[in-house]
């Protein structure tokens, strides 16, 4: 049976009470719901927010990182008072001050192979609105494993895709994409920005879907993805079929239990932009700061896109894009010294890669990029 | 002649443009006349032997070119194509 409403929760409520659909049944099945957040950033924001208006009696947040001022142009559920505080605590209080009467756990750690089925096994359903391909693959794999929807959500600049994946009664996340893109091929928001009502709209789309699941009303996103974009204000939708041949919820799956996401897609399971190369190739902002001032002759290369020096430069350094990075090698010199730099060293880790397959050996990756050179050498430089 | 979407992440190999006209008698065909107009397209899109790189996917008139004849699906005037993206922002 379904918990009861007290007169409170009753006067709360009211509006959802008064829609037929929904009506005080609706309302108790919203109470006896449990819903699983994977993430509390961009999508988790709005996502939790509402799924906690709305009266779901059980929310879990998982999240490891801490507020940073760069989250709240989009991640409204934390604040200016909260930076440097846990996301998941800084969730929690945001969430039990809009609805007290809710229950909100909270695991601040990363969701791992290690962890998924035991905090994943306690709750009726999963938002997907984690920030990297890893989480993504992993909370698709634990859905298929333990029989539950997966309401997916991901975003990109003005672009955003929605679905409900339920293997039971649909395709899942594999049967669309069965393959990560190669590491590197599609920038992360931390690298490529987003803009920040975007994850607002994609978050609400994805609550929508999950309180619709909960209510077992209208008709659920399964076996179709709807691809928004903002710019073109466009609302589009796909079929999407199972595949017969489905790694992993196909009758007879290869992926029995979860597997390492992070070496199966290449990449680690977070977007933190904090690239470094390792193995000796990168060079610290102190470091070369030194080497500069000695008169070394070293050729400083901007990998950042040209918007990007607008807000902060290096003097003597030269502009070329990662994109155009293959194309303009012949204005290298692999006899000179060759510094690579980007915003905090993602790209340029790339870019050294690049120089690395085409014969460059005198090449460093400037680490953590110009932030940390603003950071280390020149506070009169912004961070971004 | 066809229309072809081509996602934010792809943009910046089409002049910026969203949406591409194409035209060929299959989707094989539509595809070689897009990487034709747009070169840098075709390492994003195509291996090395020219087949459609697993983790791109084509969808005809909302449906998934791997549930009709992949690139040897016929085409029809006013067919409209999409490339939908993996992304994983959140
Ligand atoms: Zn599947």
């Amino acid at each position: 049976m379904y918990p009861t409403l007290s007169h409170e929760e009753i006067l709360r409520y009211s509006r959802h009470l008064l829609i037929p659909d929904v009506g005080l049944e609706g309302q108790r099945k919203l109470k006896a719901a449990s819903v699983l957040v994977i993430g509390t950033g961009g999508l988790g924001s709005p996502v939790s927010l509402y799924l906690a208006a709305a009266g779901v009696g059980r929310i879990g947040l998982v999240d490891y990182d801490v507020v940073d001022a760069s989250n709240l142009q989009r991640q409204v559920i934390h604040g200016t008072q909260s930076i440097g505080d846990l996301k998941v605590e800084s969730a929690r209080q945001r969430l039990l001050d809009l609805n007290p009467d809710i229950q909100v756990e909270v695991y601040n750690e990363p969701f791992t192979s290690a962890n998924a089925m035991r905090i994943a096994s306690d709750y009726d359903l999963l938002v997907d609105g984690t920030d990297n391909f890893p989480t993504r693959y992993l909370t698709n794999d634990v859905c298929v494993l333990l029989g539950k929807p997966n309401v997916y959500g991901s975003i990109f600049r003005f672009e955003g895709q929605v679905s409900v994946f339920d293997a039971r009664r649909g395709p899942c996340y594999r049967c669309l994409f069965p393959e990560p893109p190669p590491p590197g091929l599609v920038p992360s928001c931390a690298e490529g920005g987003v803009l920040g009502v975007l994850p607002g709209t994609i978050g609400t789309l994805q609550a929508t879907e999950a309180l619709k699941l909960i209510l077992g009303i209208g008709e659920p996103l399964i076996g179709k993805l709807l691809l928004y974009n903002a710019l073109d204000m466009s609302f589009e939708f796909v079929k999407l079929r199972k595949n017969p041949r489905c790694k992993v919820c196909s009758p007879e799956p290869e992926v029995t239990e979860l597997i390492d996401y992070e070496a199966f897609c290449g990449v680690p399971g977070h977007d933190r932009d904090e690239g470094e190369v390792g193995g000796g190739w990168d060079i610290a902002a102190s470091d070369l700061a030194k080497r500069l001032k000695v008169g070394n002759h070293i050729r400083l290369i901007d990998v950042r896109e040209p918007h990007e020096l607008e807000i902060s430069h290096l003097e003597g350094a030269q502009l070329i894009p990662l994109g155009q990075l293959a194309a303009r090698l012949s204005e290298l010199d692999s006899a000179q010294e060759i510094v690579l730099f980007c915003k905090s060293g993602t790209r340029s880790a790339r870019a050294l890669e690049l120089l690395l397959s085409a014969g460059f050996r005198k090449v460093k990756n400037l680490k953590g990029g110009i932030n940390a050179w603003a950071r280390e050498v020149d506070p009169r430089l912004p961070i971004y | 002649m066809q229309t072809l979407r081509i996602p934010t992440p792809l943009r910046s190999y089409t002049d910026g443009r969203s949406e591409v006209n194409v035209s060929g008698r299959t989707i094989a065909e539509a595809m070689q006349d897009l990487t034709a107009h747009y070169p840098d397209l075709r390492p994003h899109l195509f291996n090395e032997e020219g087949n459609l790189r697993p983790f791109v996917n084509l969808f005809l008139n909302q449906e998934d070119i791997r549930s009709l004849q992949g690139l040897e699906t016929p085409l029809k005037e006013d067919d409209r194509l999409m490339i939908i993206p993996s992304i994983a922002g959140g």
